[in-house]
């Protein structure tokens, strides 16, 4: 039997961050006190009708054109009818057969720097439905409408993907590129950009199995997990001779398990038809080239030039426009020391990222701007100081306001590269050590590294660590007494 | 006061012969006298008539009023009213206060007419009489064993009993034009989306239509003139400039081309109705007019396609009534289905329930493609239909009904015969056309319409048409028995 594979494709619902709803006036403000962003058109009351939002319209064409899609010049509105409290009007606005947005793809960097094009099928204007609070109230359930009405947009892949790794790379460049595109704001915690996963597994081969659909994994990381446990529970089940239902299934992060919702057997039948409320949208092409003209550096175009501008790598350059502030602040930092890209690069993925994790903050509110970083990342490049009292110059830096010339010199971290201070140092520490220079001169080469730590050490790290190498060697290897 | 018509009494009113509400008080103590026979109102609103009333007198005195300031007029209880019950004709919506003024209602008040009440309807504008409305059944005028039609009963029971001198109705399938025939008054339907269905609760979306009830063609275009006109809250409301219907009420019917189809005159209708549309004709001709036969030959199928259409819509459209945020809850619910099941089984009568099955049945899945695609097609043919008609003639003469007003429960358990009332009208609102009824005749002392379909956006030819025939005609001066002094 072959092995197995795995397929997986994604939906997301993007919500599209207009200042109102996609049919009424209404606030879309998260955050705010239950039901005081509903109006009647909100809350479904009798006689209230639905008015387009012009604005998600453009927010769905910038959508098409970034994914390579065709743009349909006429879509449809159709009527998902079911019943639940926070479906105010017994049925949710969407679009079915008529979707604003066709066939595209986006192109995924995977981690070992290969790209993957992943299909995405559709994407579709609707309206959110409120939220149905159960806890805190005795025997009932409590209804915010305030969501109900938010405009989204549901992207749906193909089922391209063939590991949670891939499915995760495709997630983090749409979330790129819905925040490049200026359509969402792609706050997962609040919701604003959530993600189904429908997953199956086959032996190598065979037509596609049942799948399972997981819903509403909010984060990155969960999404890798819940598409990690459901692959490994339906393999499970098929060598053990049982068969996959097709169904709907919860991911429980606190447990890290995926669990039955509803089998299809009882799902519900939507029982779609166009709604007679709202006419065919129709898009002009007049719109769509106007949308063209107005969008921005989209993030491939700039992944493309970072690696033929900068000379970076792929994985790199996917890294660095995987946030329009973090790409800019990199392009500001380059643009202060030309030709010191591959340095930029390093400190700004590696030290400035782990400190801006390390105090929670974006890229936008580093207390190091990125002038500032050049300064500092300049005196690496000219030898002033080392890369590691860098690191101590950074923290500095991180806590106040001056420069980092300004701290070196106050400091006193300026680099020594006097060859004959370094040399006085060198010589102080083999008379102080004849022990290991004799075991050295016999043949234990390992201990080049102790002596190199040594000069390093008395000279308080301000020693150039390439000189002290070349000097080192020189009078180890060749005693003048 | 109560005989004259919009155009007299706002002359009466301009030149001070009565106040505003000296008239309003004189149709509030009609209601009172007659309306317990007829249930006509769901709602009479007599403290807030007569402050509107009262402002309506003082702008009419600074000369600041529209022309139909200070008459009264009645609204069908489907239209949402701020602070005042909108039932629609159900238990459902018995305690439901809307917090808006649906447009139609809007347009009324900006023009300072003054609403006396909400009149009784079939429940959500389900019915051809008038039987369904959780508030009792309305009772016709010209025999109070007869049904005033359906579902806009109220609003003509109230305007043939002189209990005010115009309505509003709405009409999905014939809501206007049929109790209009049977009451003898002039219905009119206007073109689909001439008039915004904001605030008008939804029965069948793409065929709704609000449109005026009055005893002339020319009030009927007073009225069209306050209701009309673009919605920016209703995406189905036109664009197009409203005409000022009132000023071609006199343009000359020389050379208009009438078609009479020949599939309207067939079996089923009632010979003396064919009898009375056959002397109108003659009139019609008189006055310039050229008539021929037509054909339009898919209208058979109207009925078969509209209880597809119909219900589906509804059964939709009626799904935000779920015990939830307004209207009816049944009592205890052990859990959300039970919630659910019970509200709307407690509060929703046989009728509307029956259409919500059958609505949800075409949706489903597996049927969709043989009812409701199916129909939606058949739908087009009908246009097309029209379409090819009005290469021939301007307008379209028809009976509006198969035979005048029958008797209460007469039809109740026979719901196809009933579904066939409507025969005649339910075309012109697959369509989207504009249709009206105009008073043509009695048989058997009963009052019976034409009615008169037009193209697209020609209410003005309409109401023309319709106002030269009653410049020659005097049904419509007629007045049931017991209600003229």
């Amino acid at each position: 039997m072959g092995k197995w594979e795995v397929v997986i494709g994604l939906e997301v619902h993007a919500q599209l961050n207009t200042n109102s709803k996609i049919f009424s006036g209404s606030s879309t403000h998260y955050g705010s006190q239950p039901n005081t962003q509903v109006c009647t058109v909100d809350a479904g009351l009798p006689g209230v009708l639905p008015v387009l939002n012009e604005q998600v319209v453009y927010k769905a064409i910038r959508l098409g054109l970034g994914i390579n899609a065709n743009v349909a010049l006429r879509s449809v509105f159709a009527r998902k009818n079911y019943f639940y409290p926070d479906l105010p009007k017994g049925y949710q606005i969407s679009q079915y057969e008529e979707p604003i947005v066709g066939k595209g793809h986006l192109d995924v960097v995977l981690e070992d720097g290969s790209v993957k094009r992943i299909g995405i099928t559709r994407a579709h204007l609707e309206e959110d439905a409120g939220k149905s609070i159960h806890d805190g109230f005795h025997g009932v359930s409590g209804i915010d409408l305030n969501r109900a009405g938010t405009p989204l947009l549901e992207i749906v892949s193909e089922p391209d993907m063939c590991t949670a790794q891939e499915a995760v790379a495709y997630l983090k460049t749409l979330h790129t590129l819905v925040r490049y595109l200026d359509i969402c704001d792609g706050n997962m915690q609040e919701g604003s950009f959530r993600c189904d996963a429908n997953i199956s597994v086959r032996r190598e081969g065979e037509p596609l199995g049942t799948r399972a659909e997981i819903k509403n994994v909010n984060s990155f990381r969960f999404v890798e997990r819940a598409i990690n446990y459901e692959v490994d529970r339906q393999i499970e089940i098929l060598e053990n001779g049982g068969k996959i239902v097709q169904e709907t299934r919860l991911y429980d992060a606190q447990k890290n398990e995926t669990r039955s919702m509803r089998s299809k057997e009882n799902a519900d039948d939507y029982r779609y038809f166009p709604d007679p409320d709202l006419l065919p949208l129709m898009v002009t092409q007049k719109m769509i080239d106007a949308v063209k003209q107005d969008l921005p550096e989209l993030p491939q175009q700039k992944s493309q030039r970072f690696i033929e501008e900068y000379q970076l790598s792929r994985y790199d350059a996917s890294i660095l426009i995987s946030d329009q502030a973090l790409a800019a602040y990199f392009e500001s930092v380059v643009n202060d020391m030309p030709g010191q890209a591959k340095l930029a690069t390093n400190w700004i993925m590696g030290d400035l990222s782990a400190a801006l994790n390390k105090h929670g903050i974006e890229i936008t509110q580093s207390p190091i701007n990125p002038s500032r970083l050049a300064g500092l990342l300049t005196r690496i490049s000219d030898n002033t100081i080392s890369g590691k009292i860098a690191k101590q110059v950074f923290e500095i830096m991180w806590d106040d306001q001056r420069g980092a010339d300004e701290i070196i010199e106050a400091q006193g971290l300026k680099q020594v590269t006097d060859t004959g201070a370094i040399a006085a140092i060198i010589d102080k520490v083999i008379i102080d050590n004849p022990g290991q220079v004799t075991e050295y001169r016999s043949g234990k080469d390992k201990l080049f590294g102790f002596f190199v730590g040594l000069v390093l050490k008395a000279s308080q790290g301000k020693a150039n660590p390439g000189q002290v190498n070349t000097l080192l060697k020189q009078k180890l290897d060749n005693p003048i007494d | 006061m109560h005989n004259m018509t919009l155009a007299e009494l706002s002359r009466h009113l301009e030149q001070g012969q009565f106040s505003s509400v000296e008239l309003t008080q004189h149709f509030l103590n009609r209601i009172e006298q007659y309306d317990k026979a007829l249930n006509s109102f769901i709602s009479v609103t007599a403290e807030h008539a007569l402050a509107q009333a009262k402002h309506a007198d003082i702008l009419i005195r600074q000369g600041k009023a529209h022309p139909l300031t200070g008459i009264p007029i009645a609204q069908k209880d489907i239209f949402c009213t701020e602070g005042i019950k909108t039932t629609c004709g159900s238990k459902m919506l018995d305690n439901f206060i809307a917090p808006y003024d649906a447009t139609v209602v809007r347009k009324c008040q900006e023009a300072g007419l003054v609403m006396l009440g909400k009149t009784n309807m079939d429940e959500f504008a389900m019915g051809s009489s008038n039987e369904n409305s959780y508030y009792g059944p309305v009772r016709n005028p010209w025999d109070l064993d007869r049904v005033p039609g359906g579902s806009s009963g109220g609003s003509s029971a109230a305007v043939a009993a002189r209990l005010v001198p115009a309505a509003t109705g709405t009409d999905t399938g014939g809501s206007i034009r049929q109790p209009a025939a049977l009451c003898n008054l002039v219905g009119l339907k206007p073109t689909y989306g001439r008039i915004s269905r904001y605030g008008m609760i939804a029965f069948a979306s793409s065929l709704d239509q609000a449109g005026p009830m009055t005893r002339t063609a020319e009030d009927a275009a007073l009225l069209l003139e306050v209701l009309s006109g673009f919605d920016e809250r209703d995406s189905t409301s036109l664009q197009d400039p409203v005409p000022k219907f009132s000023q071609h009420l006199n343009d000359s019917l020389q050379g208009l081309r009438i078609g009479l189809p020949k599939e309207y005159f067939g079996a089923g209708l009632q010979p003396e109705i064919a009898k009375t549309l056959e002397v109108a004709c003659k009139e019609l001709e008189k006055l310039g007019a050229h008539i021929q036969e037509i054909s339009l030959p898919r209208s058979g199928l109207a009925v078969s396609v509209y209880y597809v259409i119909a219900p589906a819509e509804c059964s939709s459209n009626l799904s935000r009534f779920d015990g939830v945020r307004f209207g009816y809850r049944c009592e205890n619910p052990k859990d959300l289905e039970d919630l659910y099941k019970r509200s709307r089984a407690e509060a929703f009568g046989l009728e509307v329930k029956q259409r919500i099955m059958t609505g949800t049945y075409a949706l489903s899945a597996g049927y969709y493609d043989a009812f409701y695609g199916k129909a939606q097609k058949i739908r087009r043919l009908i246009c097309e239909d029209y379409q090819n008609a009005f290469k021939e003639v301007d307008m379209i003469l028809g009976p509006t009904t198969t035979s005048p007003a029958f008797k209460l429960g007469e039809k109740k358990n026979d719901p196809i015969s009933m579904y066939l009332s409507d025969i005649y009208t339910i075309p012109t609102n697959l369509a989207g056309l504009p249709g009206i009824s105009v008073p043509v005749g009695f048989v058997d002392n009963l009052p019976v319409g034409m009615q008169l379909t037009a193209n697209y956006l020609q209410e003005a030819r309409l109401l023309n048409v319709a106002h030269q025939y009653q410049k020659v005609s005097d049904w419509h001066l007629r007045t049931p028995n017991g209600y003229e002094k």
